[in-house]
């Protein structure tokens, strides 16, 4: 039976995440809490944060806040500035390989290289989502009508990759064959990169807020309905013509974060109600983890050797479930 | 400032109630900085979140100011007209997630801003509308410039043309006679917002906030127009003293509905007001309705309208409901819901208002009136 170590911390937790081996908890107030053994709370921005991602690269958390800082925390829990670019607010950020960060604040688009150099684009339209390509220094990001993709280092003109409507999030399949968008429609869009072919996933009931590839990128977990929506992606066209994976289907009401298990075939996903469910993708066997909250599930995230998993919520209730016990 | 203010104002939002928010519309130099700076730096004990275009001459250490381009978003449904601000979206909801951060938000807009998308979002994008109610829409006029600006811009009509509330602004700056024809202006363009005159954006802040002006509850509670309407039905009251034509807009009998403010024939060279309004307004009045036939034809009518209206409220009565209906919309987007029981003295009727451009009158008229209970019954007999 798995047993949760709960914290109260008070505060919308934007987003959760293991540093090494200890839970770490970015809250919207601008504060990082490291809630286990000592209870350590870093303060990251003034103001507050606006965007939280893991940078699997580097094994660290990024932070982007009111105060225009870009902020990140390091597996030893040690925090240092990334980049700061005065009064604006900083809205997206992104790891990629060899210690690159992007980020974005209106119609810039950021990205720093590991030598420091930070390479500014500006967009036509707001830069709403900003992610890299798995090798190289390449990005891609969300804008009004499509998604750009890009070179930061060089002068080239962008790729547009044009599909009518509001782009949110991005992100590239592990493999880096192809580029997904969250739009403001309950839709999700994907092209394959190679020649721009367009994949369109629709039928959410709500706008996706979060998602997850799994294990070796067979699959892009998703929320926004009442199940977890798993689109496949292991051909080379992606989701087309294919049904997807509906997995801990629940009455009305609606899955609002995912995360996959790092080694096998399982997705964690939290509810609106506080629940968490593990579900197994071949038999949709599932495991109770939480059984629900004072509000919705923000963020969950497991750690490397996928026994632990780290939950926030929007009220700033928080934990770690050992599904082990 | 008045216990009014204190019980109404003052109170900060209780935890989980939506956030209310005031967008202020105005040309550049209406006085919509020194509103915002009146809102701020009154002791209200409010905690406010200001959206700007731009970084100005505002800024209350107690207050935070965001500033956010414009940025207009066309939803991907086959709806020219259903339009989002994307950056809005995305500020209240940085905004919205910290519980008891601010009690309300003031969003304002650019001189040359549509107001139609700024509202838009409170209704269409479902995070937004969860968090937060829009209040009003608070449009400032110079009194002195307004003639200038409807020549030379629609954005300045609309704005007028969708508020709930307008600041006649710079009173001091014009002639009783101007102020009364500016006046009149606005009238012609918006015969059911508020008007208040005031210098220097000098004004009571109850009237310009806390006006729930969106609340479905409200609909029509405080428009002056049906007020009026109720006082001396037939009052001439939306032209200026230099119109000698007929703008009775409760005459049924007009047939120039669209064309009646272009040909004049004045011979004096300043331009009055009124020749530049391309906005109407269209009140619609009737017995009992029969809900069968009024929701289809009000949902095909702002789907094949809604580009063209640009606001609609109305108070319906269903024969077989003891409850009043109201409903609004903003073109596409329309909501609806009982409000009340209605009282013994009060007439069952149905009311129905429209602003905007290009609207068929007749057909306006026509359309409600063959949703009457009455109608049914004579076909029936």
């Amino acid at each position: 039976m798995p047993s949760i170590a709960p914290y109260d911390l008070g505060e919308f937790v934007e987003r959760a995440v293991f540093l090494g081996d200890a839970p770490a908890f970015a809250l919207a107030d601008g504060t990082i809490h490291f809630p286990a053994g000592g209870s350590t709370v870093l303060s990251a921005h003034d103001g507050g944060l606006l965007a939280a991602s893991f940078d699997a690269y580097s094994n660290r958390l990024l932070t982007g806040g009111e105060d225009g800082r870009v902020m990140a925390v390091d597996a030893k829990g040690a925090m240092s500035e990334i980049a700061s670019i005065g009064r604006k607010w900083i809205s997206v950020v992104a790891g990629g390989p060899n210690a690159a960060v992007g980020f974005a604040s209106g119609k810039n688009a950021y990205a720093r290289t590991s030598n420091g150099t930070v390479l500014e684009r500006a967009f036509p339209r707001t830069v709403e989502g900003i992610a890299f390509a798995p090798k190289g220094l390449r990005c891609a990001i969300a804008r009004y009508d499509g998604a750009s993709l890009y070179f930061p280092a060089t002068d080239a003109e962008p790729v547009f990759l044009e599909w009518k409507g509001a782009h949110l999030g991005v992100s590239f399949s592990p493999d880096g064959k192809f580029v997904v968008t969250t739009m403001q429609e309950n839709a999700l869009h994907g092209w394959r990169v190679a020649d721009g072919k367009h994949m369109r996933m629709t039928g959410y009931p709500a706008k996706v807020k979060d998602w997850s590839w799994s294990a070796k990128g067979k699959y892009l977990a998703t929320s926004g309905a009442p199940a977890a929506i798993l689109w496949p992606f292991s051909g080379k066209d992606g989701p087309m013509g294919k049904a997807p994976l509906e997995l801990g289907t629940r009455g009305d009401v609606m899955v609002t974060a995912v995360a996959c298990h790092p080694g096998e075939d399982m997705l964690a996903i939290g509810y609106s109600d506080g629940m968490i469910l593990a579900v197994r993708f071949a038999d949709s066997k599932e495991a109770l983890l939480r059984r629900g909250g004072a509000s919705p599930v923000r963020t969950i995230a497991w750690d490397k050797g996928g026994r632990l998993l780290a939950f926030g919520s929007e009220s700033g209730e928080a934990g770690v479930v050992d599904i082990a016990g | 400032m008045s216990d009014a203010v204190s019980q109404n104002v003052a109170t900060p939002a209780a935890e989980n109630s939506p956030i209310p928010v005031t967008v202020l519309t105005g040309y550049l130099g209406s006085g919509k900085t020194t509103l915002l700076n009146r809102i701020l730096s009154e002791d209200h004990g409010r905690k406010y979140a200001v959206i700007v275009n731009e970084f100005g001459e505002i800024g209350i250490d107690n207050d935070l100011i965001v500033e956010s381009d414009e940025e207009i978003y066309e939803m991907n449904n086959g709806c020219v007209c259903c339009t989002v601000r994307g950056d809005l979206v995305r500020v209240v909801e940085g905004l919205t997630r910290r519980k008891g951060r601010f009690d309300a938000i003031l969003v304002e807009t650019t001189g040359l801003a549509d107001p139609v998308p700024v509202a838009q979002t409170f209704f269409m994008d479902e995070d937004v509308r969860a968090k937060t109610e829009l209040d009003a829409v608070v449009a400032l006029v110079d009194a002195k410039h307004l003639p200038l600006r409807l020549k030379d811009s629609r954005e300045a009509e609309d704005q007028i043309a969708f508020a709930d509330v307008v600041l006649l602004n710079k009173t001091d700056l014009v002639s009783p006679e101007e102020l009364a024809k500016v006046e009149a202006t606005v009238r012609a363009i918006n015969p059911h917002a508020v008007i208040h005159r005031t210098e220097r954006a000098g004004i009571d802040l109850t009237k310009v906030l806390g006006q729930k002006a969106f609340d479905l509850k409200k609909v029509l509670d405080n428009d002056p127009d049906f007020l009026e309407e109720a006082a001396h039905a037939h009052d001439e009251h939306v032209c200026g003293p230099d119109c000698d034509h007929d703008h009775d807009h409760h005459d049924h009998g007009h047939d120039h509905a669209h064309d009646h403010h272009h040909h004049h024939d004045h011979a004096h060279g300043a331009p009055a007001a009124i020749h530049d309004v391309t906005v109407t307004s269209i009140s619609l009045k009737a017995g009992e309705l029969v809900s069968k036939k009024f929701f289809p034809w009000i949902q095909a009518l702002t789907q094949e309208e809604g580009p063209n209206i640009l606001r609609l409220k109305g108070i319906i009565a269903f024969d077989n409901d003891p409850d009043r209906y109201v409903v609004q919309g903003v073109h596409m987007i329309i909501e609806g819901d009982h409000q009340r029981a209605w009282r013994e003295d009060e007439k069952r009727e149905s009311r129905l208002v429209f602003i905007g451009r290009e609207l068929d009158r007749e057909e306006l008229e026509a359309g409600f009136a063959a949703c009457a209970a009455r109608a049914r019954a004579h076909a029936e007999a």
